[in-house]
């Protein structure tokens, strides 16, 4: 193996952050680069701040690293000053531990986590010297590998990647690995040839369960949609199931969680509580896909923190997941966990949850939490009117959510943040303005304790998204989304105290295109990225026309790939893979949010037969057999709902994106009212 | 009522290698977790938001390295200060070093107030050390040396002749390796090295400024390559010196340079 670092280091004080390309974090494992073993570069193919404390990144670098077998550097997407510099000089991508050129290593394996980074993933493959083109690739190339939530379509990547996983990467890394190993090139040829018969290693590896080679799969298709999905080598499955780890417990990672140089992203110690999510919320991608829940043993949990501050030195940890105030105990898990903290003699720790619970219990976790600072607190109440939450599901009562704030605002909290949601399934104008009144409601609540209280509000466009009971709906377009933008707009001009952001609404159309697209979306996205089309979570670097465009070029009708609303009968993109969920469950939950009834948490009431249970013979693993205090997504609360009116999709128009949170991250406009 | 004796400490450290590359900003709080992970009892400011109680002084540009670099903390009682240095730079990543450690006494003053001037080790790159050699001649005779900045968003214009208070050749340098890219007119890959003392009082002036200024010495006055061809190469700060009465001294001697580890090159 080679390194690049004697070419890069002089071009480092030409660049912006220039840590960002050093390495040198600790928990990094600098494992000597022995030709026998099979080496893995996980890459996130956006910039470091953002990719390096992807969790799932992390916790396959350590498996990696722990085997013997095998080694593993990692990769981030050089910023486009470095980028410019690299091309010039001819310097490939490399790891930021031996900078050794990403193309020598066995697979360069990527984390998908939103679909705006797909020209990135092209032209992260493209700076690694590789092919850009799955066909096109030989014995001399890596296995161009991905896996996160965004596998649950593949197709639109299916003619640049080699290897799609799909679910918990924990076991199954393993398992590839094991395969690599007995088709490597032998010693002599490596490592300019890396594997003896390529073709026979995808057949083999398309054998592992739950991985997915797509030049293995033939896509036909029938006028806009897709015929059919078949397999072209007999035996291959011709359904692909995901991967779910059945206890967290045996999984405790990162061990060794990376501590950058220089500031990133969710800089603070990260511990995992719970996997999966029961409260159904019908737009949520991730909440269906990671079922069942599987949470990690209190202690375990406990042990992680405390050994991981002690380690590490942060003053702050997250316990992450969808919904960690469900975590059961989760009251004395934390109380324990500042009381460890302060033991160590390390000054204040403080302990912070990633999303809160929208009611006073919530809150009151926060204020327990959170002694230190006291500045804005958020909810996700999603959606403006009680008929467009229960559509949604997302049960939050109007009452719970004016407790909440006003327990915030009692508290010490000046400022309260709201997520919403536009472009919903059978959203009126109504339901938009609902908005702006439970703003203006929640400040009114906010100045009886303080006169300078105020209210954020940020609103996305929403993206239906696979494996949803939302697949089915056809987007808002972008023009529409503007409107309700607008509508919001004009009436939060003469609010005081309300702040309005919102997400671009055509990058929500550039990520409607990538979402629920198929094969015939690959050459899009290439031509996006050769036209420069590269970090489009960027504002700076967004242009909807290079989408528009390459669309039209490609004789494609966004029409179809976004707008139009999906039959019941039809053949979606993702038909042949399985993320534990049935078709009709789905269908049926997408009948039930059209007639707007809500679905309770499964985990204290009976099951609704998802099949994300049964399918892989676990249960929900909760360590208490009642829910948390406050009840969850309507369990133990009295939900009746307003008079029943019926509701029908609207024709074709559409709608909505997803939720960028990363506040690092661009492309939210602001607007303060006077 | 006397308000309670302060504890305070000084330290002294090294940054070298990659790690020269992380700013100012980032060691701070590298030297934050640092000191977490040994469980130094840090003092804490008062308010919603409490921080350690650390002072750094002069800011170290990105890409520079230093032989002698400070700063203070504040605890809240006093530690082994014996082990202390050793243990930093365990808990510390590789090319920081904590060289000494030493009690503050009461009433010190602050790192950026007492420091008057910093010698550098400066690399100069792309042109033949004759050159160099020149426009240092050329600067040292000069009565005054005018200087553009932009600071705040405003252009001003300064004599920056009495900010340089001891300049000279140290000699040729091996120079970066593989530098071929920033070296232009097909000359060798070496360098030359300066020694160079620049003031931090009224005049103040950096080490890339220095460098600026000399190529416009080097380039002449109607020359089309106004930087006169010199590049920056490595830059290394040696001293950081307090004088006081016309007496030189450091806030923190180093304990025996004799022991001290080479300063190890990246990569």
């Amino acid at each position: 193996m080679t390194s690049v670092w004697p070419q890069l280091e002089p071009l480092l004080p030409r660049v912006q952050k220039p840590a960002r390309y050093i390495g040198c974090e600790d928990g990094a494992k600098a494992t000597f680069p022995d030709p026998e073993l099979v080496s893995w570069c996980f890459t996130y193919p956006d910039t470091y701040e953002v990719g390096l404390p992807n969790q799932g990144l992390q916790i396959l670098y350590e498996i990696v690293n722990e085997r013997p077998d095998a080694r593993a550097d990692r990769s981030y997407a050089p910023w486009v000053d470095l980028e410019e510099l690299m091309r010039q000089e001819k310097l490939p991508l490399f790891s930021v531990e031996h900078h050794t050129p990403a193309g020598e290593f066995d697979a360069i394996a990527f984390n998908l986590s939103a679909e705006l980074t797909y020209t990135n993933l092209l032209n992260c493959i493209d700076l690694a010297g590789v092919p850009i083109h799955s066909r096109d690739r030989t014995e001399r190339d890596p296995l161009i590998m991905v896996g996160g939530h965004c596998t649950y379509n593949p197709e639109p990547l299916a003619d640049f990647v080699d290897v799609v996983v799909l679910g918990d990467g924990e076991e199954v890394v393993g398992e590839i690995t094991e395969v690599m190993v007995r088709h490597l090139a032998s010693t002599a040829e490596r490592p300019a040839a890396k594997f003896a018969d390529r073709r026979a290693l995808l057949l083999d590896l398309a054998r592992i369960e739950s991985v997915y080679v797509p030049s293995l799969y033939e896509m036909t298709y029938d006028g806009p949609t897709v015929a059919a999905v078949k397999p072209l080598v007999e035996g291959l499955p011709t359904l692909i199931e995901k991967r779910t780890v059945a206890d967290l417990a045996d999984w405790p990672y990162p061990k060794e969680q990376l501590v950058p140089l220089t500031e990133v992203v969710h800089d603070r110690l990260n511990v995992e509580v719970f996997r999966g999510c029961t409260r159904g919320c019908r737009f949520c991608q991730a909440g269906m896909i990671t079922r069942p829940v599987r949470e990690r043993p209190a202690d375990q949990v406990r042990t992680m923190v405390g050994e991981g501050l002690r380690r590490t030195g942060y003053d702050e940890v997250t316990l992450t997941s969808l919904s960690t105030a469900d975590f059961s105990n989760v009251e004395e898990v934390v109380t324990d966990l500042m009381n460890d903290g302060d033991a160590a003699g390390c000054g204040p720790v403080s302990v912070s949850l990633p999303s809160l619970r929208v009611d006073a219990f919530g809150v009151g976790i926060a204020a327990q939490l959170q002694r230190a600072k006291r500045g804005g607190l958020t909810f996700a109440p999603e959606a403006g009117t009680w008929r467009m939450r229960q559509i949604i599901n997302k049960l939050i009562r109007e009452e719970d959510l004016y407790q909440a704030v006003d327990a915030a605002f009692s508290q010490g909290w000046k400022r309260v943040k709201l997520y919403f949601l536009i472009g919903l399934p059978s959203e009126t104008d109504e339901d938009t303005a609902g908005i702006a009144e439970l703003a203006k409601n929640c400040v009114a609540i906010g100045k009886k304790h303080n006169n300078r209280a105020s209210v954020t509000v940020s609103v996305g466009g929403f993206v239906p998204k696979p494996f949803t009971p939302f697949q089915w709906f056809g987007q808002n377009t972008a023009e529409e989304l503007q409107r309700k933008i607008n509508l919001l707009r004009d009436a939060t001009r003469r609010m005081r105290g309300v702040q309005l952001k919102w997400h671009d609404p055509r990058a929500t159309l550039a990520e409607g295109i990538a979402s629920r697209g198929d094969r015939r979306l690959g050459p899009v996205i290439e031509q996006v990225w050769r036209n420069g089309g590269v970090f489009q979570e960027w504002s700076e670097h967004f242009d909807i026309e290079r989408w528009t465009t390459a669309m039209a070029d490609n004789g494609l009708r966004v029409e179809d790939f976004v707008y139009r609303h999906r039959t019941e009968g039809e053949v979606l993109p993702w038909d042949h893979l399985w993320a534990g969920l049935h078709k009709d469950f789905l269908w049926q939950d997408w009948q039930d949010a059209l007639a707007e009834v809500g679905l309770e948490d499964c985990r204290w009431t009976p099951c609704y037969d998802c099949g994300a249970c049964t399918g892989y013979g676990i249960e929900h693993v909760v360590a208490s057999a009642t829910p948390p205090a406050g009840g969850s997504q309507g369990t133990g609360q009295d939900l009746t709902t307003g008079g029943a009116v019926p509701v029908t999709v609207l024709p074709s128009r559409p709608g909505p994106a997803p939720e960028d949170r990363n506040e690092n991250r661009i492309g939210e406009h602001a607007e303060v009212s006077a | 009522m006397s308000p309670p004796p302060r504890l305070r400490l000084r330290i002294r450290f090294t940054k070298a290698g990659k790690i020269r590359f992380v700013s100012h900003r980032d060691v701070a709080r590298l030297f934050e977790r640092a000191m977490r992970i040994v469980r130094l009892p840090m003092a804490y400011s008062e308010g919603f938001s409490p921080r350690p109680k650390l002072s750094f002084g002069l800011a170290l540009s990105v890409g520079h390295e230093s032989n002698a670099e400070y700063l203070d903390v504040e605890v809240t009682e006093m530690p082994d200060v014996e082990s202390l240095a050793a243990a930093l730079t365990d808990a510390l990543p590789d090319g920081l070093t904590v060289e000494a450690v030493v009690v503050l006494e009461q009433g010190a003053v602050s790192l950026q107030q007492v420091i008057t001037s910093c010698t550098w080790r400066i690399e100069v790159l792309g042109v033949p050390t004759d050159r160099v050699t020149a426009a240092v001649a050329l600067a040292l005779d000069a009565p005054e040396l005018l200087l553009e900045r932009v600071r705040k968003g405003k252009t001003a214009v300064a004599d920056v002749r009495p900010a340089i208070l001891a300049l000279r050749v140290a000699g040729p340098t091996r120079g970066t390796p593989a530098r071929e890219t920033p070296t232009r007119d097909g000359l060798p890959p070496h360098g030359t090295e300066l020694e160079v003392e620049l003031s931090n009082e009224s005049t103040s002036l950096r080490p890339s400024e220095l460098i600026e200024v000399l190529g416009r010495l080097a380039a002449g006055p109607d020359s089309p390559e106004p930087d006169g061809g010199l590049i920056e190469g490595r830059v290394r700060r040696t001293h950081q010196w307090i004088e006081v009465d016309g007496i030189r001294s450091e806030p923190v001697s180093r304990p025996d340079a004799s022991t001290r580890h080479e300063l190890r090159r990246a990569s």
